[in-house]
């Protein structure tokens, strides 16, 4: 026993040598040439980064909280030292719900500007329009809404789910429960409710084993559902999947329960409606319905207590968050997070450091980044009440992204 | 009651032709009619018969509401008001500020602010749009082109404040009780409230406008001018103050339309240039010039729309209904009701 003593000593050492040491490089930061060697916008002092969103438009109703989010992340990152001992800087970019627009930006933030990260872009066509600039120039774009997958970048980071990740447990979810068999399926438009549409045709035909008797699409902006509020109730499906977006869902939930069609009387799973929407739609009108979501403002952790004081502090009492301003407020912590793995702000080092990262401080819980570069994340269905809150029913365990899913395409 | 419950049957006799039809009559396998006719109760089909009656005249109401302005200002006078929508959004907007208000200082009032929060709406928009003729649109009454222009900039403008003023994100009213849900007679036949809400309000519109076109003195003033301007100011009729009431009172009937409107959807900064598409397809197919004209079409337009979407899908009902416009002015380009009146 004795002799141990001076031993444990001697290898506590080093320990407690190491904690000096990293508090000393804390403060000294890593010089600017060795941190960042393609020419980026990185000083002694200082890193530039873009945002890139829909401050104007028919989409900036939806990218708001996405701004909001990113911009409460970088003033917390820098709050807390910065990336690297350096301060965030931001331009932002108005895409102006133009998808030319958002290419021709994006090429200015990287070209031009010369930005570290971009963190932007919310509707998949104004992603598919800056994802050739950001190949080519090689910039790095953390994208924060849920999408329909297919697809896959060394230079995009998505924070959001993939179809995936959003359909198929919350239909499996809806059939465990509810016993349900036949399912009418409502989007609108484009290309993210029809991707969303087929995979979950294909699960509800192929695994399931149970039918859809309705399919119908209406055009973005759509405000009269009546005739299609008929079909439903001539065909009585036991499940409404709604992936409508946008304005058209105040009309559509307003005059499903003006057509007397009720949580009480019909099971509705959507996937396309956040606390955000909630706010225009009106809670009285959606009582019940359940959506199908990675986060809701609800969520019971002390991460998200943390981030949902801090957000209303900033933006106001009566502000919400939804789940892709959630994903939103991801970006800036995951640059980070990758930038001090990689120790530089290099835009190869970054993607190459990316996966495997985790975030425990996420307000959805625990994230982490998958070699394909989507995240890994839980599925929550939430029932919406009349204060336009959601209360969480499920939560799954966590889903493996899988943006090209075999059989469903 | 018997003479209501005979026509049902008569309307309905179609449906059970239908029903009544051996299934194995037509045996394509892929080819599913939407949505099929059989396999359910007769009970179902003439309640879907009812509402879906019901779900074409609502739509009818509300085309009819957002083209009555436009009748007057661009069948009338013919300005072409690129504005025109985002009228209608200052009148939903101003129902939104008077909800707040209300929840704000006097909840009380809550059930009932709605009414009287239309008739605000009216009397903003009538100001508002009395303000731009005065500013603008009667500098340009020899440019129509110029007036396209700038009433558009102007819609522009109206946006930009609307986002600036109530934020990117939609707004909705919180609307009374009594406006929700559905008048239920029996069971699964359900007439949304609101849908007849705005039925009963583009009838009284509807009504009044032609009251005052054709019974009061000012309509007559305003026909006249209309027909022809230089007489009307010979015979001592100030066409300049008719101008300015006219394109006020086709900007208040926009905002009573927006009112309406909030009982439907949202608001959001721009939901003026979705309502304008709608508004022009049914004053231009209705024939310029004619109130009756924009009545027809309103209903033409909405039944076609509703019917074709309950037995195509949303969205190629509506390229249908479209097609359907498109071949009808082709054959009439005139519109349904030509004006009479030759042109100056």
């Amino acid at each position: 026993m004795k002799q141990r003593t001076p031993s444990l000593h001697r290898r506590l050492l080093p320990v407690v040598g190491l904690l000096a040491l990293s508090a000393i490089t804390a403060s000294a930061k890593p010089p600017t040439s060795e941190v960042n060697t393609t020419g980026l916008a990185v000083t002694d002092d200082t890193v530039t980064v873009g945002q890139l969103h829909s401050a104007t438009g028919t989409m900036a109703i939806s990218e708001t909280g996405s701004i909001q989010a990113e911009q409460l992340a970088i003033d917390q990152i820098n709050a807390a030292g910065g990336v690297l001992g350096r301060q965030i800087k931001v331009i932002k970019e108005d895409g102006a719900s133009d998808w030319p627009t958002f290419a021709e930006k994006a090429k200015k933030l990287l070209v031009s500007d010369k930005v570290g990260t971009v963190f932007g872009c919310w509707t998949s066509a104004s992603r598919k329009a800056v994802l050739p600039v950001f190949e080519k120039e090689n910039g790095m774009l953390y994208y924060p809404t849920f999408y329909e997958g297919l697809e896959q970048s060394k230079n995009v980071i998505y924070t959001g789910q993939e179809a995936t990740q959003q359909i198929i447990a919350g239909l499996d979810w809806i059939v465990k429960e509810k016993k349900a068999k036949t399912f009418y399926l409502i989007g609108s438009d484009y290309i993210w409710p029809r991707t969303s549409a087929k995979i979950a045709r294909k699960h509800i035909e192929n695994v399931i084993k149970g039918t859809v008797v309705g399919e119908e699409y209406y055009a973005l902006g759509h405000t009269q559902f009546g005739s299609l509020i008929n079909k439903i109730k001539l065909k009585k499906p036991d499940v409404i999947y709604a992936i409508v977006v946008g304005g058209s869902n105040v009309s559509f939930y307003k005059q499903l329960k003006a057509a007397g069609i009720t949580s009480a009387k019909q099971t509705l799973l959507t996937i396309s409606v956040t606390e955000d929407e909630v706010l225009g739609i009106g809670g009285e009108n959606l009582v019940g319905f359940y959506s199908a979501m990675k986060y809701f403002q609800s969520l019971d952790n002390e991460n998200n207590k943390t981030f949902v004081k801090a957000f209303k502090d900033k933006y106001g009492a009566n502000s919400v968050i939804g789940d892709v301003t959630q994903a939103g407020y991801l970006g800036p912590w995951l640059w980070k997070a990758a930038v001090e793995k990689a120790n530089s702000f290099d835009i190869d080092k970054i993607a190459a450091a990316s996966p495997g990262l985790e975030l425990t401080t996420a307000p959805e819980g625990y994230v982490k980044v998958h070699p394909n570069h989507h995240l890994w994340s839980k599925l929550r269905i939430g029932q919406w009440g009349t204060d336009g809150q959601a209360k969480v029913l499920y939560e799954s365990e966590l889903i493996e992204p899988d943006p090209f899913p075999k059989g469903y395409q | 009651m018997q003479g209501a419950a005979e026509t049902l049957f008569f309307l309905s006799a179609p449906l059970s032709f239908c029903s009544a039809r051996p299934s194995g009559a037509l045996t394509l396998p892929h080819i599913q009619l939407s949505p099929p006719m059989e396999s359910y109760s007769w009970e179902d089909l003439q309640n879907i018969f009812l509402m879906q009656g019901f779900a074409g005249i609502s739509l009818f109401s509300v085309l009819l509401l957002m083209g009555l302005g436009l009748a007057v200002i661009f069948g009338q006078m013919g300005v072409i008001n690129m504005a025109h929508g985002e009228f209608m959004a200052l009148g939903a907007y101003t129902v939104y500020l008077c909800s707040t208000l209300t929840a704000e200082y006097a909840p009380s009032f809550g059930p009932y602010y709605f009414v009287v929060a239309i008739f605000i709406a009216f009397i903003v928009c009538a100001l508002v749009g009395a303000a731009v003729e005065w500013l603008m649109i009667r500098r340009l009454y020899h440019r129509p082109l110029d007036t396209l222009l700038a009433t558009w900039g102007l819609s522009l403008i109206m946006q930009q404040t609307f986002r600036s003023t109530f934020g990117a994100r939609e707004v909705t009213p919180t609307l009374p009780e009594w406006l929700m849900g559905s008048y239920s007679p029996k069971e699964g036949l359900d007439i949304p409230i609101n849908g007849m809400f705005v039925l009963g309000l583009a009838i009284a519109v509807s009504f009044a406008l032609l009251l005052f076109m054709y019974k009061s003195s000012f309509g007559l003033r305003l026909r006249a001018t209309v027909q022809n301007r230089k007489m009307s100011g010979a015979v001592g009729i100030n066409t300049n103050s008719v101008d300015r009431l006219a394109f006020a009172l086709g900007c208040g009937i926009a905002g009573i339309a927006g009112a309406a409107f909030t009982t439907i959807g949202s608001t959001g900064p721009d939901s003026g240039s979705r309502y304008i598409v709608d508004a022009f397809l049914v004053v231009v197919f209705g024939g310029a010039a004619s109130l009756m004209g924009s009545l027809a079409s309103a209903f033409g337009i909405a039944q076609a729309q509703s019917i074709l979407e309950f037995f195509l899908e949303g969205t190629k009902g509506k390229v249908a209904t479209l097609l359907v416009i498109v071949v009808a002015l082709m054959i009439r380009p005139q519109g349904l009701f030509p004006s009479k009146v030759r042109a100056h």
